[in-house]
């Protein structure tokens, strides 16, 4: 058995290992432990897997709690989410801050989007006209099977074998890469979040940031399995260079370029692509046959309401002042070939729909996604949709009532996202005008149907009421805790229960204010 | 004033002391105030599930208790909110319209009906976060919201600086929703719970020693949240402290 050594011993440490107020340090006697139990470090701990999103089965409905709740039980994904998405609005408030106009340009561009949605045929008609008269040709797909069988009839007729694009919620919407994938043709996403999703088989999770509820250790998972990077190496610029890498060869050999559009000018028959990546010029321009999807709602008439919009989408995205890249493509380049496809994909529907068809002014800035505490908390694959968020809850069931019938109750209706829409849309009523609206087509749980009917009944009839509150309480004051807090009780299952008072307002006032009726 | 008391039915069955504070509070500016014996509830919980139909009876209910009032007061914004926005199950009489045109918040009727400008009565020598509900914030527009660009303006803030000794603490993230969202706190507990947590511990680290609220189903969440993970804080309605509540 070994004692300590007194006192006075020097200790048999390098004086580079003697760290004081090393937290990890194990002291006995005010001394610290010098041999190696005393200065190795704990190992480090696995790191956290990537919780997956929602789990689909057909056209079963999605059950966005339940994937919210595993995205919960990953502490170091959702603190990181929550965190980034937060700072996300912080930089938009700042930039708001900045423009005393800011709420001007807003009712602006609502009235613009209002305006054009109201007269969208002409301004369609318009846009065609002029783009043609461009040297562009203009396709009109009814819906995505119609996109992607348009889109792969034109890369047939030019014997591609390849594609790049950027990245496009329509696409996504389209499910074009599963469907390219079937006809044999590769597809390479150019936006370095789009391409680690793509790698890693996920959806986007967000319409701006699409791999934002990956930590770089997810990443650097992704393309060790992917791109043959060290797992181990999680460095920013290390994973970005190897994608780079391995990504520019494809580009520059790619038989043609795909993007989508921010704006479709109608007056000149040309259109807008926002990036940061300078990535849709790449898609755009290195391949000498280029497609751009287009919804049909992002049509604006003229050229100078492209300033309005240009100053809220990249402030209200992701607070910068504007996007590193605004493209305009107006006509095919020298040599080469430019096709658009218009693509309805449920839109005219919308448009017909008397308390949903705002939502059609939408720009995907995705701000109403940054600052939805539910969305930051949950993660954008948990809705098990294309649009994930606020937006989501209100256009997601346009495209599947059943299938998306849980996603507006994903919200406790608190407003914020209809105050950051750049476009005034009044999402977080739509939100609430959709739980009706489902209710009305017999898409809720019989459960929850059952016990609106029974308080509705019960809320209805003051006696029975009061008989049940008094019951409640003595519940609440008599039941033992173990009951009270079993998986019975939503309420008790992470949270206390409230303390049951001595008596109600009611029973008071009764005592306290007798002369009164 | 003849006012109509509306104590919604979480206020009346939990949180007696804040009805009792309304009522109080009324009486000291010398109103008539009544609390109708048969009311029970808004139809408010039914309605934000979607199911309007199921309101009907509970909406046709608070009419009979309610017509007649100079105005309605009620210590909670998402009731208030309920009945003069979306309380639509029933046909629109003029006497349903009358109704729903004449309900107030308590902060709302003390600062711009009331227009309170003093509570000698009152003392509060605490630090308090203030969380403005979403209902009051970014429906009655109690207070700017963070979202948008316009001049400061607080309702709750300026009748609480009235109140002698109270400090405010301001949190991170002030008008974060706290996550109760009425049936959401229990379709969707988790993410309701987490939200909550985060919500006390911002409060918590900005050092407040009460939550004030105009909301007391917020603070009932809220309180269980800070219960469940042991965060030291306190919770109180702001009709309590401007009633003289430790004073």
């Amino acid at each position: 058995m070994t004692s300590a050594p007194p006192e006075h011993e020097t200790p048999m440490l390098h004086p580079e290992l003697r760290t004081d107020g090393d937290p990890d340090a194990i002291v006995r006697r005010g001394r610290r432990l010098d041999h190696a139990e005393g200065t190795s470090k704990p190992l480090k701990s696995r790191r956290e897997p990537q919780p997956r999103g929602a789990k689909v089965h057909g056209n079963r409905p999605i059950d966005q709690a339940e994937a919210a709740a595993r995205f919960i039980a990953a502490p170091e994904h959702e603190k990181m989410h929550d965190e980034r998405l937060w700072d996300l609005r912080q930089k938009r408030d700042r930039e708001m801050q900045a423009i005393p106009e800011w709420e001007e340009l807003r009712s602006l561009a609502a009235a613009i989007k209002e305006h054009t949605l109201t007269h969208l045929d002409d301004y369609l008609e318009e846009f065609e006209t002029n783009a043609q008269s461009n040297g562009i040709h203009v396709h009109w797909a009814r819906d995505a099977a119609e996109h992607n069988r348009v889109v792969h009839e034109i890369l047939r007729d030019h014997g591609a074998k390849s594609l790049i694009k950027s990245k496009s919620m329509l696409t996504e919407e389209c499910g074009f890469r599963h469907y390219m994938a079937s006809v044999g043709i590769e597809v390479i996403e150019t936006d370095l979040g789009e391409r680690i999703q793509q790698l890693d088989h996920e959806d986007p999770s967000h319409v701006v940031v699409p791999a934002v509820h990956k930590l770089r250790t997810d990443v650097a998972a992704v393309f060790a399995r992917t791109l043959g990077t060290d797992p181990e190496n999680s460095d920013v610029h290390y994973l970005a260079e190897a994608q780079r890498e391995a990504t520019r060869p494809l580009i520059l050999q790619a038989d043609a370029g795909m993007t989508g559009c921010n704006f479709a000018v109608a007056e000149t028959g040309g259109f807008v692509v926002c990036t940061n990546e300078g990535n849709a010029d790449l898609s755009a321009n290195v391949p000498k046959l280029h497609i751009a999807a287009i919804g049909i709602e992002k049509i604006i008439p003229r050229l100078e309401h492209l300033a309005v919009f240009v100053r809220l989408l990249s402030r209200s995205a992701l607070g910068s002042p504007i996007t590193q890249y605004t493209s305009h493509f107006r006509g095919p380049r020298a040599g080469g070939e430019l096709h658009v496809v218009l693509v309805d994909n449920g839109r005219s529907k919308r448009l017909g729909m008397a308390e949903f068809w705002t939502s059609l002014k939408c720009i995907r800035c995705g701000a109403c996604m940054n600052t939805c505490p539910v969305y930051r908390r949950s993660g954008g694959l948990s809705y098990g949709a294309t649009y994930s968020g606020p937006i989501g809850l209100i256009i997601d069931p346009t495209f599947n009532a059943r299938k998306y019938s849980n996603l507006p109750f994903a919200s406790t209706l608190n407003g914020s996202c209809s105050n950051v829409c750049p476009v005034k849309i009044n999402i977080h009523q739509q939100i609430y005008a959709w739980r009706r609206e489902l209710v009305n087509l017999h898409e809720v749980p019989l459960v929850k149907k059952v016990a609106m009917k029974a308080a509705g009944e019960l809320l209805s009839r003051p006696a029975a009421y009061r008989a049940a509150i008094a019951a409640g309480d003595a519940a609440l004051a008599h039941l033992p805790r173990f009951v009270i807090y079993s998986g019975l009780n939503a309420w008790g299952r992470h949270r206390e229960m409230p303390h049951p008072p001595k008596q109600t307002f009611h029973d008071w006032y009764k005592a306290n204010r007798a002369e009164k009726p | 004033m003849r006012i109509g008391l509306f104590i919604p039915c979480y206020i009346d069955a939990l949180f007696p002391e804040v009805g009792i504070a309304t009522l109080e509070l009324l009486e000291r500016f010398g109103h008539d105030v009544v609390y109708p014996r048969d009311q029970t509830c808004c139809g408010q919980p039914m309605a934000n599930s979607g199911f309007n139909a199921d309101c009907a009876a509970t909406e046709a209910l608070f009419v009979r208790n309610f017509s007649g009032f100079d105005c309605i007061v009620a210590p909670s914004g998402s009731c208030v909110h309920h009945v003069r926005d979306n309380f639509d199950a029933i046909e629109q009489t003029p006497e349903v319209k009358a109704v729903r045109g004449c309900v107030f918040e308590i902060v709302e009727f003390l600062h711009d009906v009331q227009q309170a400008d003093a509570f000698p009565w009152a003392r509060f020598p605490h630090r308090v976060g203030l969380h403005n509900s979403c209902g009051t914030l970014r429906q009655l527009k109690h207070a700017k919201s963070s979202e948008l660009h316009e001049p400061f303006f607080s309702k709750p803030m300026d009748l609480l600086s009235k109140v002698d000794g109270i400090e405010f603490v301001t949190p991170a993230r002030p008008d974060e929703c706290c996550g109760f969202g009425g049936t959401f706190s229990v379709f969707e507990e988790v993410v309701s719970t987490k939200m909550g947590y985060d919500k006390v511990t911002d409060h918590a680290r900005a050092g407040a020693e009460y939550i004030v609220s105009a909301d007391s189903s917020c603070l009932m969440h809220q309180q269980g949240c800070a219960e469940r993970i042991g965060v030291p804080i306190k919770f109180i309605h702001i009709v309590q402290i401007l009633n003289g509540a430790g004073a």
